[in-house]
């Protein structure tokens, strides 16, 4: 765990191999996040960029390879996965909102269930969450009752309640309106800034270019480059990370 | 033409269907062609003769007496008349804990809160009932109304508990004085469930069935869906041997298959009992395939979310999947829970005298030789009474908890 953070690496991912059935999602991943990073995770569809930052949080369990994150190795001790779980913040494409409570309620429910907050003291940390996120006035109101930016910038707070190290983000404006794409990718910027590590899994390029720290190029399971946003865009090494960029800009 | 038709002021020159609603809402709902003219007439007249010949029926023909002699019967069965004092204490504590969750349950004073308490004063008007009959309703509407005004004095946030202590309490003591305690010659000797009877029993198997068995459904449906199989297995096997098997042969079994099991001289709990027993069971393994259709609607983002929150198990369950998959099945399960109202009459081929098995006594007893259609009648009321108020508080229940609404 010392030896970790005296190298300042909060993720170490090392020849991660993941199976559904006969089919290979990740081939030998290995890949070192620096505390505050911000890594963006972009490729094809399919190449296993969602499947890859799910096995962090063991949504998805990888089969061979090994994963420590903020020096606590991912195996199948509930312990550790919920340990994990709980410094490790997701937002999902599909929002994952709790219909049945309000705003207010699914920004409090893990800090006062996990972390045995006092409900009070929860609820003025998700208040000032909501602040943080720009909509505060939106309390009380159930997420049916939200745009798709508002209900993901809800989302983003639910996750920063629990003060997570970590910010996994599984293509957070994939799902979303055109015109609402901007306020969420504010929000995740403004997080970046304050220092945040985060891991990005997106098709936005802007914000690759413009938040990134390093990006990683994910084709057919495999991290096919790593390199700084300058190097992705003027000077990919790789022929299928060409094409790819070639493709999209 | 037209223009000076739609104005207001010329009402005069509309034709007589248009200038009145309801005449407007006949031609539009029933005579809007020929055929569905036809159709309107034909089942006027069809209507007109059902309904005269069952009105001379119900005001000529019927001999209505058998209800009044029989009156008592109905109600408790073979409770002892001299023990009828604590029925109506139930009752008494009945509306008092209706009164005293009113303002709780139905959110604020309503319509239907008013028309609740003034129930009792509707009974009194029964012509047949005698004055202590009235006096003890007219107790009753007291009791509702001190509840609710107690409830009033209860600072809001402690109602839902104070609620929950309310109906414990009350469950408990209405146990105690139905069944009594102390000695046979005590102010309250026991009196054993064999003599309990008519709608005092129906509702009691029902209540009972309906809140031990929910709760063992919850459980089977979440057994089933365990990643443990041993739990897993076991849960499919009760929930399939119990749905493979009509409701019938569990309670004979209960009633005279159970002895053949047990060694000799165990004690065998009353015979209402292992019938309450049977029904618990045989429901829970509805109870538990329509849950599980409510668990198996949840998306799987939602575990995941509460996965990524760090939600243990058991905490995503009881805050995330539950609440949705219950809210989800309410009219469902409400449907199961009055045909398990209904189906509490099938106790009586077994020999215990809830409603339809008192209806078969009095039927027996040759005093009220050919009586059929007025009992069965009165019996089809009183379970149509409760079916409908179960579904219409489940309506109630559904439109303040916003089912279907995301």
């Amino acid at each position: 765990m010392s030896e970790n953070e005296t190298e300042g690496e909060i993720i170490i991912c090392q020849d991660v191999c993941k199976w559904f059935g006969d089919f290979q999602a990740l081939k030998d991943c290995s890949l070192r996040v620096k505390a505050q990073e911000v890594v963006v995770i972009i490729g094809p569809s399919g190449s296993g960029k969602s499947t890859f930052i799910r096995c962090i949080n063991r949504l998805e369990e990888h089969q061979t390879g090994e994963i420590v994150v903020d020096g606590i190795p991912l195996t199948r001790d509930v312990r550790n996965i919920e340990q994990i779980r709980s410094e490790t913040g997701m937002v999902f494409q599909q929002f994952n909102l709790f219909p049945h409570l309000t705003v207010l309620e699914n920004i409090t429910l893990a800090p006062i269930q996990v972390r045995k907050m006092k409900k009070e003291e929860a609820q003025d940390t998700a208040m000032s969450l909501l602040n943080r996120v720009g909509i505060p006035e939106q309390a009380d109101k159930h997420p049916g009752q939200l745009s798709g930016g508002q209900q993901q910038r809800v989302a983003i707070a639910r996750s920063l309640a629990m003060s997570p190290k970590i910010m996994l983000f599984d293509e957070p404006t994939s799902a979303l309106d055109p015109e609402m794409i901007k306020e969420v990718l504010d929000v995740m910027q403004e997080l970046a800034e304050s220092g945040m590590t985060m891991l990005v899994v997106t098709h936005e390029m802007g914000f690759a270019r413009e938040v990134a720290d390093r990006i990683v190029f994910m084709d057919a399971g495999e991290i096919v480059e790593v390199g700084t946003p300058e190097h992705f865009f003027t000077n990919a090494q790789h022929d299928r990370t060409k094409l790819f960029l070639s493709q999209i800009l | 033409m037209t223009t000076a038709a739609e104005t207001s002021s010329d009402r005069s020159v509309l034709p007589i269907t248009e200038r009145y609603r309801l005449l407007g809402w006949l031609r539009r709902n029933l005579f809007s062609d020929a055929f569905n003219s036809i159709l309107t007439l034909v089942a006027l007249v069809f209507l007109f003769f059902v309904a005269r010949n069952l009105l001379r029926w119900a005001f000529a023909t019927a001999e209505w007496g058998v209800i009044p002699a029989n009156f008592n019967l109905i109600m408790r069965g073979q409770y002892p008349a001299t023990e009828a004092w604590r029925l109506w204490l139930v009752i008494y504590l009945l509306g008092a804990v209706v009164g005293v969750t009113w303002r709780l349950i139905s959110g604020q004073f309503s319509g239907v809160a008013r028309l609740l308490l003034t129930i009792p004063f509707f009974l009194m008007l029964i012509p047949f009932f005698s004055m202590g009959t009235r006096l003890n309703l007219f107790i009753t509407a007291v009791a509702s109304a001190a509840g609710y005004y107690i409830e009033g004095y209860l600072p809001i946030q402690r109602r839902g508990r104070a609620a929950v202590y309310f109906i414990l309490a009350y469950l408990v003591i209405m146990l105690l004085l139905l069944r009594g305690v102390g000695a046979e010659d005590g102010p309250m000797p026991p009196v054993s469930p064999i003599l309990w009877g008519g709608l005092l029993l129906s509702l009691l198997l029902a209540f009972f069935g309906i809140t031990l068995s929910f709760p063992l459904g919850v459980a089977l449906a979440l057994g089933r869906q365990s990643q443990l199989p041993a739990i897993r297995v076991m849960s499919v096997i009760y929930i399939e041997f119990i749905r493979g098997v009509p409701l019938i042969s569990l309670l004979f079994m209960g009633q005279v298959m159970l002895q053949l099991f047990l060694p000799d001289g165990f004690p065998l709990v009353d015979r209402v009992l292992r019938a309450l027993v049977a029904i618990t069971l045989f429901s829970a393994a509805y109870t538990a395939e329509n849950v599980r259709g409510g668990l198996q609607s949840i998306p799987r983002g939602q575990y995941e979310a509460a996965q990524a929150l760090g939600l243990s198990a058991y905490q995503s369950t009881i805050n995330i999947i539950l609440p949705q998959a219950l809210r989800a099945v309410i009219p469902v399960l409400v449907g199961q829970f009055i045909s398990l109202f209904k189906d509490t009459t099938l106790v009586a081929l077994v020999g215990i005298f809830d409603l339809l098995g008192i209806a078969r006594t009095i039927l027996a007893n040759p005093d009220w030789l050919g009586t059929h259609q007025e009992v069965y009648a009165i019996i089809a009321v009183l379970f149509w009474i409760f079916s409908y108020s179960m579904s219409y508080a489940s309506r109630r229940l559904e439109r303040r908890l916003g089912v279907g609404v995301r």
